[in-house]
């Protein structure tokens, strides 16, 4: 007993076993402090949905041996001129938003291509420059979103200020289009937003498959140990490019589907942070800078969001003080930080041995 | 012979395009910009002293890691912090003049110190992605910062002075007037040229500071830094204590950072409780950036260099922005896309350095041998 204990402990990781412990003891306080339970489980779940595809747009560049993507903003972008696109088109409904995903696509790949070959030239510092690349490309856009001819009256200013408003409402056009497609009410408060955990569960699965094919192996193959990789014929350059590729690609599909949850596009810089939350999500499911799976995803997510929707809830009812903000900078830069000073450690014990 | 003398003087030209190309891409964007922007030079000469005495001490603090291998120190914004928490208690306590100064400065150099021992040690575990790390652990401390002054202060910690406890009787005001040290450093000797106002007091505390880097890097331990900069392993075998020596340069950069804390809010006069530290660490990397430094070498020159170009650019920006396009909102969107974007630059074009210098020394190998081989 005590063997399987420890070797699920093991399994688990430290991290996740004590903010597991934490959100369950949140879950079972909740009642306690007139917190409904089933509201808080569907937050939860609505969370996940939300932010599921833009921490899957990790996994592909971590796995092609560039990184944590830093510069996920930089996909998000392409996802808003997607997104804003279609609005300006007038699309509305699930066909609307597949167009926002057809518009955004292209844009993600340009700009994926470019910020890989970038990512090519400075090997060993992505991380550090992703970060800035992601900054710099949201203060531009912030520039082009003042200038861009968009001409709809749901998304320039009513009168005065020129430009793009900050925030676009997307409620007469695809709100919801993925929450409401076979979602699932029980009761008054529960609510399960079927459509978009499906299109998550698709995503996923992609991905996944993407990984067998056999680009999908040489890139695995490219990330863990580029000098092996070039030995046995892949093209490394190559497969990186393709990694930032797709993972920019999916932060714009991610963004998209984070919108018609969420109800309104937010521009200028509303993209500057969304990184951080992402990057915490997957390292919290088990990641590491060199490795990343769709399980990290899926537990990662859960037990991020989970944190961030049950302690403004749960703790301010209990302490009667707001400190939700405080808390999330410090678990998520904590997990952050964890995962970067974790790994050398590994390696250099490796070298011991 | 000819050729290999004219192919010598080209790459001379362009190895001083490619070393200072930031730095010339600034002097461009000034050249251009100031005339733009319909600002005096006396204003911009005003402006320029007083940011020089704001910032050159901050910046400074980033050159000591730099020696020893860390690249740009984010971390200066943990010094930043224990600053604040010192100049909170001297407001609390309502001590004026110059004692608030120092004693602001005895309180928060404790912590200062600690909290670069931590980042010390962290750092040790994320060689080779320093400057990440630096930068996310600047965000993590800033979680714990707010822990302690929103939360703890007034409660756990006793505050008390009311002007400066949030109304609900714990936690500090979001802005702070600095009433008892307000330029208290930069008047303490009085001089004007023109109008103008010289901070005398505040640059011989930078300059006495330019002398203590001048003279550290003569030290053992400075000369024990730059060998761990160039290559651990070696220094490692030279019996020079890596670690330590990594830990020691991160602490002395973090403690000055704080003293630099402390003077750039003297000089503004009104501390931002929970904003005032977040923007140090990015302005004075890409300031330092702006002056031609890389994260493998960086001088006082330019520190300097780069602080006055990176804000004739800051202050420029806004008002050439609506001279240019129509409008002011603009240009202050380019002042946040240049910071960012010009560290990014930097570091993209000091990879690519690094490359092209390998080149060069492959080059010159080459016309060695092919001198010896026509001479034979």
């Amino acid at each position: 007993m005590m063997e399987k204990i420890k070797d699920f402990i093991e399994a688990a990781g430290w991290p996740r076993l004590i903010i597991g412990l934490f959100l369950l003891v949140l879950f079972i306080t909740a009642p306690f402090v007139e917190v409904n339970i089933f509201t808080s489980i569907s937050d939860v779940i609505v969370r996940f949905g939300m932010w599921g595809i833009l921490v899957l747009a990790m996994v592909p560049m971590v796995q092609g041996g560039c990184g944590l993507n830093f510069g996920l903003p930089l996909g998000i972008i392409a996802g808003l001129l997607g997104a804003v696109t279609s609005v300006e088109l007038q699309l509305t409904g699930i066909g609307g938003f597949l167009s926002a995903v057809a518009i955004a696509v292209p844009f993600g790949i340009g700009l994926g291509l470019l910020y890989g070959v970038l990512l090519n030239r400075v090997k060993g510092d992505e991380m550090t420059i992703a970060l800035y690349v992601g900054f710099s490309s949201v203060a531009a856009m912030s520039m082009a979103w003042l200038k861009l001819p968009y001409k709809s009256p749901d998304m320039i200013w009513a009168y005065g200020g020129s430009g793009l408003r900050t925030t676009i409402s997307v409620e007469k056009f695809w709100y919801h289009s993925l929450n409401d497609f076979w979602t699932i009410q029980i009761g008054e408060h529960f609510y399960f937003p079927t459509g978009m955990i499906l299109f998550f569960a698709l995503m996923c699965l992609l991905v996944w498959a993407f990984f067998h094919t056999k680009t999908g192996t040489a890139m695995t193959a490219a990330g863990s140990n580029p000098e092996y990789a070039r030995a046995s014929g892949v093209n490394v350059n190559k497969m990186r490019i393709i990694s930032v590729v797709l993972s920019t690609v999916l932060g714009a599909v991610g963004i998209i589907v984070y919108e018609q949850s969420f109800g309104f596009i937010q521009l200028y810089l509303g993209p500057f942070w969304m990184a951080f939350p992402a990057v915490a999500g997957i390292l919290l499911g088990g990641a590491s800078v060199h490795k990343a799976t769709i399980m990290n995803v899926i537990v990662g997510t859960f037990l991020f969001q989970g944190i961030l929707t049950m302690t403004p809830s749960v703790i301010n009812n209990i302490i009667q003080t707001d400190m939700s903000e405080t808390i999330r900078i410090i678990v998520s830069n904590g997990l952050i930080l964890y995962a970067l000073t974790r790994t050398i450690t590994i390696k250099s014990a490796k070298v011991k041995a | 012979m000819n050729n290999i003398k004219s192919q010598e003087n080209k790459n001379k030209v362009q190895r001083f395009f490619i070393n200072n190309a930031v730095p010339l891409l600034f002097i461009l964007f000034a050249v251009l910009a100031i005339p733009m922007s319909d600002l005096s030079v006396e204003y911009l000469i005003a402006e320029m002293i007083t940011r020089l005495a704001r910032y050159s001490f901050l910046v400074l603090a980033l050159l000591i890691p730099v020696i020893a291998g860390m690249g740009m120190n984010f971390g200066i914004v943990l010094g930043a912090m224990a600053g604040q928490i010192g100049l909170i208690f001297v407001m609390d306590w309502n001590v004026m003049g110059i004692p608030a100064f120092f004693l602001a400065i005895i309180i928060s150099m404790p912590l200062a110190i600690f909290l670069g021992w931590m980042a010390g040690i962290a750092l040790n575990h994320a060689k080779g992605r320093e400057m990440v790390t630096s930068y996310i652990l600047g965000f993590f401390i800033n979680g714990v910062y707010q822990l302690i002054v929103l939360y703890s202060m007034g409660s756990i910690i006793p505050i008390s002075n009311s002007q400066i406890v949030l109304p609900r009787g714990y936690g500090i005001r979001n802005a702070i007037d600095l009433v008892n040290l307000r330029k208290s450093v930069d008047r303490l000797i009085p001089l004007e040229i023109n109008g103008i106002e010289i901070p005398v007091m505040t640059f011989i505390l930078v300059a006495i500071l330019c002398v203590f880097i001048i003279w550290f890097r003569k030290t053992k331990l400075g000369q024990d830094m730059r060998a761990v900069g160039q290559n651990m392993e070696v220094a490692r075998n030279a019996g020079i204590p890596v670690e330590r020596t990594r830990i020691l340069a991160i602490v002395i950069s973090t403690v000055l950072a704080c003293i630099g804390q402390i003077i750039f809010l003297q000089n503004i006069g009104t501390m931002n409780t929970y904003n005032s530290h977040e923007q140090i660490g990015m302005f004075s990397i890409a300031a330092l950036l702006v002056g031609g430094a890389s994260v493998a070498k960086a001088s006082i020159k330019n520190a300097f260099v780069g602080i006055i170009l990176f804000h004739i650019m800051f202050v420029v920006a806004p008002r050439a922005g609506k001279t240019l396009m129509g409008e002011a909102q603009i240009g202050e969107y380019f002042r946040v896309f240049v910071s960012y974007a010009i560290i990014a630059i930097a570091l993209a074009l000091h990879a690519w350095r690094k490359n092209k210098e390998a080149e060069f020394a492959r080059r010159s190998l080459r016309v060695d041998a092919d001198a010896a081989g026509t001479s034979e």
